[in-house]
């Protein structure tokens, strides 16, 4: 009984392994007897954090250049599973490249994907994922009634990153099998947008607004807000979708979630599918003229008033702060 | 309605196929069916407005190479059209509905091979989709529709060019975006937002009356209702429970000094 081993797709920056790869590894360490990283790019630099999270092992495909890593990824894995070499069970973030190796994998092996995981359990010899539904009022815990290979795609800031004892993982060569012309796509050029302040999933206080800020130029407020409290700005998924601010912006079940000390909604009404990305800060402030907005049911300090006017002037007391 | 090209990786015409997913309005809140524990599906259906965005840019990728059309593809377990005529309104030039029984309580998974048989058939230069549903979240129905028909994709795309047989896509990435080129055929998900989807004219919607809308069952698609569905469900759902609710805190009406309510509330967190 029990889960015998555990893959996580590891994901690295420049600046060493995202945090949701680190945080995947604790969480995966109790509950299989083996877990183990498959990437592409250089392991050896990262193998000191992944193991130390957990990892006893980290395969890769090595460099892989300006190609996309979910083609390449998926087909590795999917060699290892035919090879019976691969793992009970795999972990990827919801991530841009977690979701393509989880996707392209799912359809190259034909198993299904257990998706917006926010916890883990076992239960038996097969592991069960726990997904919020109805901006979180609801848990739904889902899992394969079938063997083969289990694949969950886990929301970042799931679980708290933590080192335990575990030394340097070993570094081991993953081969990459055919890809027809599924791995045509190339990246030319990255671009780096760059932005001053802490990043939005990283930032201690995020100031997001929605809606009811009326129109796009008051979208000011939030990143003048933002600077003066050295937070990030965030948006509601409806002001993104009007195209007041991109995507990366974006706060709720559809892109980022955080958890911050402060989160401050500005003229958000709190749709089931903004609540999701939010509801985990550990204190909400709500300014929103409805009184009846679902975002003072999950607002430690609530304000029923109009953006419009609270906003310039505690921008103001703060200027005058300095 | 399909359109059967052969002009596909060619400069002449672009012919775009774009998967769009008809919704309960999110404005009406869901609720999962007690007995299926699955999204109730009973209400009117809706065009996903994540989808909407797909739409739009396969229209001025059409006009851009100036020959080719849009055509949709959607899924559902009823026969339902109310979301495809809104997408006909603003310019597609028709549909394919699969449209079975069968399909009800379907995956991610077995959504993509119903969605990539019936894409096959349209032989499309480029399949367009929205990251995700505003329904169902996965967010994996493009790439697992790319892996069924043999292509490239691009997730995430912001902007699209194609000019040479190949789309130039802007990705979105942590810092920033990369940019992908990929030879067509190819898959390329669209964030939403990216562009400003048209409103369909009075012209648009009454011309997408007559617009033709191809349903097929399974059978036609030569899929086995036993792989798909209910029937093929791999996955089970072994407990629904309530979260654990937040506690709701104070609240209080504006009188002109809750900005000072803030603040101290900040100043109280150490935060500033």
């Amino acid at each position: 009984m029990g889960i015998s081993k555990i893959w996580v797709f590891g994901e690295a920056t420049e600046a060493g392994a995202t945090a949701s790869t680190l945080e995947m590894l604790t969480r995966a360490r109790d509950l299989a007897d083996t877990v183990e990283v498959v990437m592409s790019g250089d392991a050896a630099s990262v193998a000191g954090p992944l193991g130390a999270h957990g990892a006893t092992t980290v395969h890769t495909i090595g460099d892989i250049e300006g190609a996309l890593a979910g083609p390449r990824v998926a087909s590795a894995i999917a060699g290892a599973v035919e090879a019976g070499s691969g793992p009970d069970v795999l972990l990827c973030a919801t991530s841009y490249d977690g979701r393509d190796v989880a996707g392209r994998l799912s359809a190259r092996i034909d198993r299904p994907v257990i998706t917006n995981v926010v916890d883990l359990a076992v239960d038996g010899d097969r592991l069960l994922g726990i997904e919020p539904v109805f901006g979180g009022t609801t848990d739904v815990t889902t899992g394969f009634n079938d063997d083969g290979l289990a694949i969950f795609l886990v929301r970042p800031k799931s679980f708290a990153a933590e080192e335990s004892d575990g030394g340097l993982a070993d570094v081991a060569e993953l081969a990459v099998g055919d890809l027809g012309n599924t791995g045509a796509a190339t990246v030319r050029e990255r671009f780096v947008e760059e932005s001053s302040g802490p990043k939005l999933d990283e930032a201690a206080v995020v100031v997001s607004g929605g809606r009811g800020l009326g129109d796009p130029e008051k979208y000011e407020m939030i990143e003048s807000l933002a600077k003066l409290v050295k937070g990030a700005p965030g948006a509601s998924r409806a002001v993104v979708d009007a195209g007041w601010v991109p995507y990366s912006y974006q706060v709720g079940q559809t892109g980022k979630v955080v958890k911050p000390t402060v989160y401050l909604a500005c003229g958000i009404s709190g749709a089931t599918q903004h609540l999701v990305g939010m509801k985990g800060s550990a204190n909400i402030i709500a300014i929103n003229k409805d009184e009846e907005a679902p975002i003072f049911g999950v607002a430690d300090l609530g304000i029923v008033g109009d953006v419009h006017k609270v906003l310039p002037k505690l921008i103001e007391s703060l200027q005058a702060r300095g | 309605m399909v359109r059967l090209s052969s002009t596909s990786g060619t400069l002449c015409g672009m012919n775009v196929v774009v998967c769009v997913k008809q919704i309960p309005d999110p404005a009406d809140p869901g609720a999962l069916d007690p007995e299926t524990r699955t999204l109730k599906r009973d209400v009117k259906l809706i065009l996903d407005e994540s989808d909407s965005y797909g739409v739009e840019m396969g229209l001025q990728l059409v006009d851009a190479a100036g020959e080719g059309e849009v055509t949709l593809v959607s899924m559902a377990p009823n026969n339902e059209v109310g979301g495809l005529r809104t997408a006909l309104a603003m310019g597609a030039a028709g549909a394919v509905l699969v449209s079975d029984g069968a399909l009800a309580g379907s995956d991610a998974l077995s959504t993509a091979k119903v969605l990539a048989a019936a894409i096959r058939r349209c032989e499309p230069d480029l399949v367009l989709t929205a990251t995700e549903s505003s329904d169902g979240y996965t967010g994996t129905v493009p790439v697992q529709v790319a892996e069924l028909l043999g292509l490239p994709s691009v997730t995430f795309g912001k902007e699209i060019e194609v000019s040479g047989g190949a789309a130039t896509v802007r990705r979105q990435t942590e810092a920033g975006y990369d940019e992908v080129e990929c030879p067509l055929p190819a898959v390329v998900s669209v964030t939403a937002g990216v562009v400003e989807p048209r409103y369909p004219s009075f012209k648009g919607i009454m011309a997408a009356k007559n617009k033709p809308v191809e349903e097929l069952d399974l059978a036609g698609l030569g899929i086995d209702p036993a792989t798909v569905g209910w029937a093929g469900a791999r996955q089970e759902i072994t407990e629904i429970a309530e979260a654990p609710a937040r506690e709701a805190g104070e609240i209080i009406h504006d009188e002109g000094d809750a900005h000072e309510r803030i603040l101290a509330f900040l100043d109280d967190l150490k935060v500033l």
